[in-house]
C-alpha cells in the first residue's frame, strides 16, 4: 500500500516525443513504472522507444487503459493538456511543466473541482512510491521503500529530505511534490488525508515555503484530524519581502506568509519543526524511535 | 513584472478606466511642455519609480504654475528617492509623470488579488483610501469589502453594487461610474494577465467623477509571452544589472546584502541554503537557482554574476543532482575558475546523479576547493571561510 500510485498504475505521457518528456518517461520506465503510451498530436500511430503514440488522450486511454498521465507539454499549451486529461477522465494527472500562466490554472482549477480527476502540480517533480512506481523527474535511486510519507512544494529540497531519510535507513511510502505555483492541484491537506488513511504510512514530512497559506491551513487540519506525527520545514526564512524566490508562488506578500509565521502556527498545532533543512531526517528519526 | 504608474494609466485608458490627463517627461523642459499641453492651472509632478510611498519620500509635488512644474521636475528628476519599499539604498528617479490636478471629495481603495487557496480572483474595496491597505486590514478589517469572482462568469453588476454600497457610495450617478470603473479594471486584469491591480486612492471628485489617482499593476511573468505590449513596458533601469543578466541566461538570481555567494539547483533548496547559512551565523550575498537542466556555460555564467558582487568573500555551491548531473556542475566550476580568476574560497557540496564522477573531476583539477560532506557541513565551512563565526 501507498498513496495514489503503485504497481497497478498505467502511465501515459503527454509530450512524450519531446526531449524532456522522452528522457524522463524512459527514466520512469527503467525504474519500473508501467508506461503504456504517449500522446503527441499528429504523431499518432508512431512507436517511440517501444511506446505507442496516440493523437488524443481519449484514444490513448481507450487503447491502453491508462489511469495516470504525466504532462511535459510546454507552458503555453500545458493547461489545455490538463483539460484534455480531465475530459478523458484520467484519475491522476501529474503536471511537471513549469511556467503555466496563473489565469490558465484558475480555469483548470474550476474544471478540476467538478471532476473526479486529481492533479499533482504543475511546476513539480512528480510522485514516487519507492520500489513500485515513479512518475516525474526525481532521481529514483535515492529513495527506499518504507513508511514515511513526504509532501513538498519544492523539488531538490525534497530530494534532500529523502536522501537524509534513506541514509538513516528510514524508507518512504510515497513522496509527492505538489509544486511551487500559486494555483495548483492537490493541496497539502488532500495529501495528508490520504497519508492519514494509508496503513503503510507511519509519519509524514511536509516541506513548505514562504507565500500563501497552504502550510497554515494544513497545520490547523493536522491539529484537528491527523493522528500520525508530522515533521515540517518551511524554506525562505531569510527571503526578503516582495521578492519572488525562484518559484512563482514563493513570495512574501503580507505578515502571515513568512516562514516565521508558518513555523509558529505549525508548532502551535503540534507539528515537529526542523528549523534547518539539514535536520529533517534526524527529526524524523527521533520521532520514530 | 512591475510597470510604472504612467504606463499603467496608458493601459487603463484602453480599458475605459478613467484617469486624469497626463504624460511622462524625462527632463524639466519636457515636463513644462506636457503641463502646457494638458492646460489648467494645477499640476502634479510624480516621480516614476517601481516603489510605493513616493509621496512621503518627497517624490510627489503639486505645482501651481508652469515655472513651478519646471522647478519641481528639475528637483525630482535625478534625485535618489527613499521610501519604505526602496530599501536603504533608495532609487534614482529618471522620469516624472505630469498630471492634471483635481479636487478630491473622497478617497477610496479598490484592488484585485488572487486568493491562492480558492484559486479565484477577489475584488476588494474600502472607504479608507489613500493609506496602506495592509494598515486598514490590520486596524479596521470591517472597512474592507471583498467579493470572490467566479472565473466562469466574470464580473457582473452585483459585484460592483456590493462594493459601492459597502463603501457607503449611494449616489446613483457616482455608483454607476464606479461600477463601470470596477468592470474595466477586472477586464484589464484578466485580459492582460495581471498578478496585482491596486488603485489607491480611487477618488470621487467634487464634480462627482470617479478617477484613479494612483495605479499599481503587476503582471504574471509566466504569461508575458502572450503580451508583447506589456513586455515593451519593461524598464531595465529599475532592475539590478546582475538580475537582468541572470534572467537572460535563464538563471533565477536575487541579490542580497551578505558576503557568501550561493550557487544552488532548485528554488526550494536555494532558499533552504540561504536559511541554513543564516542559522550558522553567516549572511548570504544572493539567491541563485541554476535550474534543473543547466549546462556548463550556465554554471560559468552564474559564477561570473556572483563574482561581480564585490562583497562576496566565499562561494558555496550546493547541488543535489536530479536532472542536473554532478559532473556537469564540476566542469562548470573548473571552467569558471579558469576564466574568471577566482580568488575567493570555494566550498562545494555535491550529491545525487553522477556524484562520484563529479568529485573525481574536481579532485583531478587541482583547484583549491573546500569539499563539504552534507548541507550543514557546507554551511559551517562557508561561514568560516567568509570570515564569520
Amino acid at each position: 500500500m501507498a498513496i495514489l500510485v503503485n504497481r497497478e498504475t498505467k502511465l501515459i505521457t503527454l509530450g512524450l516525443t519531446g526531449k524532456q518528456g522522452s528522457f524522463h518517461t524512459l527514466q520512469s520506465r527503467d525504474y519500473g513504472t508501467n508506461v503504456v503510451g504517449g500522446v503527441t498530436p499528429k504523431k499518432g500511430g508512431m512507436v517511440h522507444e517501444g511506446i505507442p503514440v496516440f493523437n488524443t488522450t481519449t484514444e490513448a486511454v481507450k487503447q491502453t487503459g491508462a489511469n495516470a498521465a504525466m504532462i511535459f507539454v510546454p507552458p503555453f499549451a500545458a493547461a489545455d493538456a490538463i483539460l484534455e486529461c480531465i475530459d478523458s477522465r484520467i484519475p491522476l494527472i501529474i503536471a511537471i511543466t513549469e511556467g503555466i500562466p496563473v489565469q490558465d490554472m484558475i480555469r483548470v482549477k474550476q474544471v478540476l473541482r467538478n471532476s473526479k480527476s486529481r492533479l499533482i502540480g504543475p511546476n513539480c517533480p512528480g510522485i514516487i512510491t519507492p520500489g513500485e512506481c515513479k512518475i516525474g523527474i526525481m532521481p529514483g535511486h535515492i529513495h527506499m521503500p518504507g513508511n514515511v510519507g513526504v509532501i513538498s512544494r519544492s523539488g531538490t529540497l525534497t530530494y534532500e529530505a529523502v536522501f537524509q531519510l534513506t541514509q538513516r535507513e528510514i524508507g518512504q511510502s510515497t513522496c509527492v511534490g505538489i509544486g511551487g505555483d500559486p494555483v495548483g492541484g492537490m493541496s497539502f491537506i488532500e495529501c495528508l488525508e490520504l497519508f492519514e488513511k494509508d496503513p503503510n504510512t507511519e509519519a509524514v514530512i511536509m516541506i513548505g515555503e514562504i507565500g500563501g497559506s497552504a502550510e497554515t491551513d494544513a497545520a490547523r487540519w493536522i491539529e484537528k484530524s491527523m493522528n500520525k506525527p508530522v515533521v515540517s520545514f518551511i524554506a525562505g526564512a531569510s527571503a526578503p519581502p516582495g521578492k519572488r524566490m525562484g518559484h512563482a508562488g514563493a513570495i512574501i506578500s503580507g505578515g502571515d506568509d513568512t516562514a516565521e509565521a508558518k513555523f509558529r502556527v505549525l508548532e502551535e498545532c503540534g507539528v515537529s519543526i526542523a528549523r534547518s533543512p539539514a535536520e529533517l531526517g534526524e527529526t524524523m528519526a527521533r520521532i520514530l524511535k | 513584472m512591475n510597470i510604472h504608474e504612467y504606463q499603467a494609466k496608458q493601459l487603463m485608458r484602453k480599458f475605459n478606466i478613467s484617469v486624469l490627463a497626463g504624460e511622462v517627461a524625462y527632463t524639466d523642459e519636457e515636463a513644462c511642455n506636457v503641463a502646457r499641453t494638458i492646460g489648467g492651472n494645477v499640476w502634479v509632478v510624480k516621480a516614476q519609480i517601481h516603489a510605493g510611498g513616493r509621496g512621503k519620500g518627497g517624490g510627489v509635488k503639486v505645482a501651481k504654475s508652469l515655472d513651478e512644474v519646471k522647478k519641481l521636475s528639475k528637483q525630482i528628476i535625478g534625485m535618489n528617492l527613499y521610501t519604505h519599499q526602496t530599501g536603504p539604498e533608495g532609487k534614482k528617479v529618471h522620469k516624472v509623470l505630469i498630471e492634471q490636478g483635481c479636487e478630491i471629495a473622497h478617497e477610496y481603495y479598490v484592488g484585485i488579488v488572487l486568493d491562492r487557496s480558492l484559486g479565484k480572483l477577489v475584488m476588494m474595496a474600502s472607504s479608507e483610501g489613500g493609506i496602506e491597505i495592509e494598515k486598514v486590514a490590520a486596524e479596521t478589517p470591517e472597512k474592507i469589502i471583498k467579493v470572490v469572482i467566479e472565473p466562469a462568469v466574470g464580473f457582473t453588476p452585483f459585484i460592483g453594487r456590493k462594493l459601492a454600497y459597502g463603501m457607503g457610495v449611494e449616489d446613483e450617478a457616482v455608483q454607476k461610474k464606479m461600477i463601470s470603473f470596477f468592470e474595466g479594471l477586472y477586464n484589464l486584469y484578466t485580459s492582460k494577465d495581471c498578478s496585482i491591480a491596486e488603485i489607491n486612492p480611487l477618488v470621487v471628485t467634487k464634480d462627482n467623477n470617479v478617477i484613479a489617482l494612483d495605479a499599481k499593476l503587476n503582471f504574471d511573468d509566466n504569461a508575458l509571452f502572450r503580451h508583447p505590449d506589456i513586455q515593451a513596458y519593461f524598464d531595465p533601469t529599475e532592475e539590478s544589472p546582475q538580475e537582468i543578466e541572470a534572467h537572460e541566461a535563464g538563471l533565477s538570481y536575487i541579490s542580497l546584502t551578505g558576503n557568501i555567494g550561493c550557487l544552488v539547483n532548485g528554488a526550494g533548496l536555494a532558499m533552504g541554503t540561504l536559511d541554513i547559512i543564516k542559522l550558522h551565523g553567516g549572511d548570504p550575498a544572493n539567491f541563485l537557482d541554476v535550474g534543473g537542466g543547466a549546462s556548463k556555460e550556465m554554471v560559468e555564467k552564474a559564477f561570473s554574476i556572483i563574482l561581480r558582487d564585490k562583497n562576496v568573500k566565499a562561494i558555496l555551491v550546493n547541488i543535489f543532482g536530479g536532472i542536473m548531473k554532478c559532473d556537469v556542475i564540476a566542469e562548470g566550476i573548473i571552467g569558471a575558475a579558469k576564466s574568471l580568476d577566482m580568488k575567493v574560497p570555494l566550498i562545494v557540496r555535491l550529491e545525487g546523479t553522477n556524484v562520484a564522477l563529479g568529485k573525481k573531476i574536481l579532485n583531478e583539477s587541482k583547484l583549491k576547493i573546500i569539499a563539504a560532506n552534507d548541507l550543514a557541513d557546507a554551511a559551517k565551512k562557508a561561514v568560516k571561510a567568509a570570515g564569520g563565526v
